[in-house]
């Protein structure tokens, strides 16, 4: 598929020729944040940022989502059957998704849609309407390590559509078929904007320079490494507070609840942490993950050996550095993973 | 698309008290639509959530057998908000039911070969199922002897005591049943399960054996089958743990790498042998 170049004051019509068929999502700036938001004009796009703090993950695998509803009334005769919810009614394109990002929903996509057995219909449903629009990332921020997590600031696994800015102009690389449809109109790239944008690529790459080896994780079995001396100390400063959790991409525990009010009831999925005590709680009284160090150590082995052993090799991190930007802690998921290493 | 999260529509056709502290029922029930009877293919060793709208969801073994028709039992103890939801629950009263869940005994491997089943109080319930199901005439005849030790605190704790006293008249099961300690009018067997089983002494050739109970039964008969010879991958187990989803993604009863609502809950000794004991 050729590369496209698209001039930054052309981007109306563009999302115009997107708008026909989703609805747009992207970063945008509001008050001191930056965050997902739809958008309309492409005067509320954002071409200098780093990321957006919340991973996207909410457009599939929302913090809080209705599984079924039922009429909460016994004598009612469809009272407490479960209904289905209907399914989301217009496909959403999410534009500038940094590359990190799509990646992570390529990784959950094998924990959601792992098997005719685990086929989690309402991740697939969004997924299967979303179109994914990346925007490299130029500037890494100092705690980005996806170069170390089958990932990059360029990487295109995951995307429809891969931007470059270059200034003025975008440089427009179709990954997908859907991609490419979008893109058919829009003029040639030339060799020089195509050279820049990989010119654009090195530069990026070659700032990350935080860089973390799995050699070891991956030859070492899973009592040798559940028993190393590192969960030791990696647990002593956790306050066991989830952050981590609901700012990863990749983190996508959940719990499951049922609602009522009056004649209405519905059952719901919400986030959850395995930093919580409660999460793996037996009725009994029992705890299988009863001490913090054991809940410390669930979340990186989970991300680092056990998803790579069932998901063929799959590293539950992209290396987003979202975590140890927001660990009240400052516990860096990079000296964690190295010291598994160790 | 298949939703995994919609429960199955079902009624309660029996309920009875199932052990004398009252702490037990067994609930039967059957489909409304006799569509999800044919869907709701199971195997003994399974489980299935049980689903009261408004309460939640609770994963139970699935005590019934397929050779027994469409009828499920589950036998559950009182013990959280759904649990104790269900315990307040009548003959037609409407709730849901989701699976089957997991994994099963490795029933065809086990052809062939005897078979040693030995369960503690109320974990009895998978095993009962696959009782039956190894009864079946038509499966019967593709194993070897079957010895059968299952015990509980007192004669009024054993579960289906009625259907395994048939078993015991039975030429072609070893029926073992133990309670704890002596009671004026129990002349069966009395002492604890590994005790028992060191007695019955079952010989680990060409043989596979099915272990469910409390932790501390497991924990002392470990070492009985091991001085007669029984290896890790000879000795089936069923694990517990915390469920939500019940299909392998919500993240919560993971064994190491597996989880235990769908790469379980059967695993055996051997493999539980290279995992963290986080069950």
């Amino acid at each position: 598929m050729s590369d496209k170049i698209l001039s930054k004051t052309e981007i109306g019509s563009f999302l115009d020729k997107i708008k026909a068929d989703y609805q747009i999502h992207a970063p945008v700036q509001k008050d001191l944040e930056l965050v997902w938001a739809p958008i309309d004009q492409a005067e509320e796009l954002v071409w200098e940022f780093s990321n957006t703090d919340l991973s996207p993950k909410s457009y599939f695998f929302p913090q809080t989502e209705s599984l079924m509803h039922f009429k909460n009334n016994s004598q009612d005769p469809e009272g407490l059957i479960m209904k289905e919810e209907s399914p989301l009614e217009k496909p959403r394109a999410l534009l500038n998704i940094r590359p990190c990002d799509a990646k992570a929903f390529q990784v959950l996509d094998k924990v959601f849609c792992r098997d005719e057995k685990s086929l989690d219909v309402y991740w697939k449903d969004k997924r299967d309407k979303t179109l994914l629009i990346g925007l490299a990332c130029n500037n890494p921020c100092p705690t980005c390590f996806c170069t170390s997590m089958n990932c990059g600031p360029h990487h295109e696994e995951g995307l429809d559509i891969l931007l470059t800015d270059l200034g003025d102009r975008l440089l427009v690389h179709s990954v997908t078929d859907k991609g490419q449809a979008l893109t058919a109109n829009l003029s040639k790239a030339g060799q020089e904007d195509i050279n820049e944008a990989s010119r654009n690529k090195e530069q990026a790459e070659a700032s990350i320079t935080s860089q973390v080896k799995m050699d070891n994780i991956n030859s070492r079995n899973v009592l040798e490494l559940y028993e190393h001396p590192v969960w030791d100390q990696v647990h002593e400063s956790c306050i066991n507070c989830g952050t981590c959790t609901y700012f990863c991409p990749t983190c996508h525990c959940f719990d499951i609840q049922d609602e009522t009010q009056g004649d209405f009831g519905r059952r719901v999925r919400n986030w959850d942490t395995c930093m919580s005590w409660l999460f793996t709680h037996h009725t009994s009284g029992h705890n299988p993950r009863g001490t913090k160090k054991d809940r410390v150590r669930q979340r990186f082995m989970h991300k680092f050996k056990y998803m790579p052993i069932k998901l063929e090799g799959a590293v539950g991190c992209v290396g987003c550095g979202r975590c140890t930007r927001k660990c009240p802690v400052n516990i860096d998921v990079r000296e964690v993973v190295s010291s598994m290493n160790s | 698309m298949k939703n995994p999260y919609i429960p199955y529509p079902v009624k309660l056709t029996k309920v009875e008290v199932a052990t004398e502290d009252k702490s037990l029922r067994n609930f039967e029930m059957e489909f409304l639509n006799p569509d999800h009877a044919k869907e709701f293919k199971y195997l003994p060793g399974q489980f299935a959530e049980l689903s009261i709208a408004g309460y939640g969801e609770s994963p139970i073994g699935i005590a019934s057998s397929p050779t027994e028709g469409d009828r499920l039992l589950f036998t559950v103890s009182k013990a959280g908000v759904v649990t104790t939801k269900l315990h307040n629950m009548e003959v037609d009263d409407v709730m849901g039911v989701r699976g089957p869940l997991g994994n099963w005994y490795p029933l065809e491997s086990m052809e062939g070969k005897d078979i040693v089943i030995i369960a503690g109080g109320y974990a009895v319930t998978t095993l009962r199922s696959t009782m039956l199901w190894l009864m079946d005439p038509e499966n019967r005849k593709k194993y070897g002897d079957i010895t059968f030790i299952y015990g509980a605190r007192t004669p009024g704790m054993l579960l289906y005591r009625d259907e395994m006293a048939e078993w015991a008249k039975r030429s072609d099961i070893n029926c073992h049943i133990t309670i704890d300690k002596e009671v004026p009018g129990w002349e069966g067997l009395v002492g604890f399960v590994p005790t028992i089983t060191e007695q019955v002494a079952p010989k680990p050739d060409n043989a596979v054996s099915l272990i469910c109970g409390p932790p501390v039964m497991i924990k002392f008969t470990q070492p009985v089958l091991d001085k007669l010879g029984w290896q890790g991958d000879q000795i089936i187990m069923s694990l517990e743990n915390r469920m939500k989803c019940g299909i392998g993604i919500c993240g919560r009863c993971n064994v190491g790498p597996y989880y235990v609502c769908k790469d379980g809950p059967v695993f055996t000794k051997a493999q539980l042998d290279e995992l963290p004991k986080e069950y």
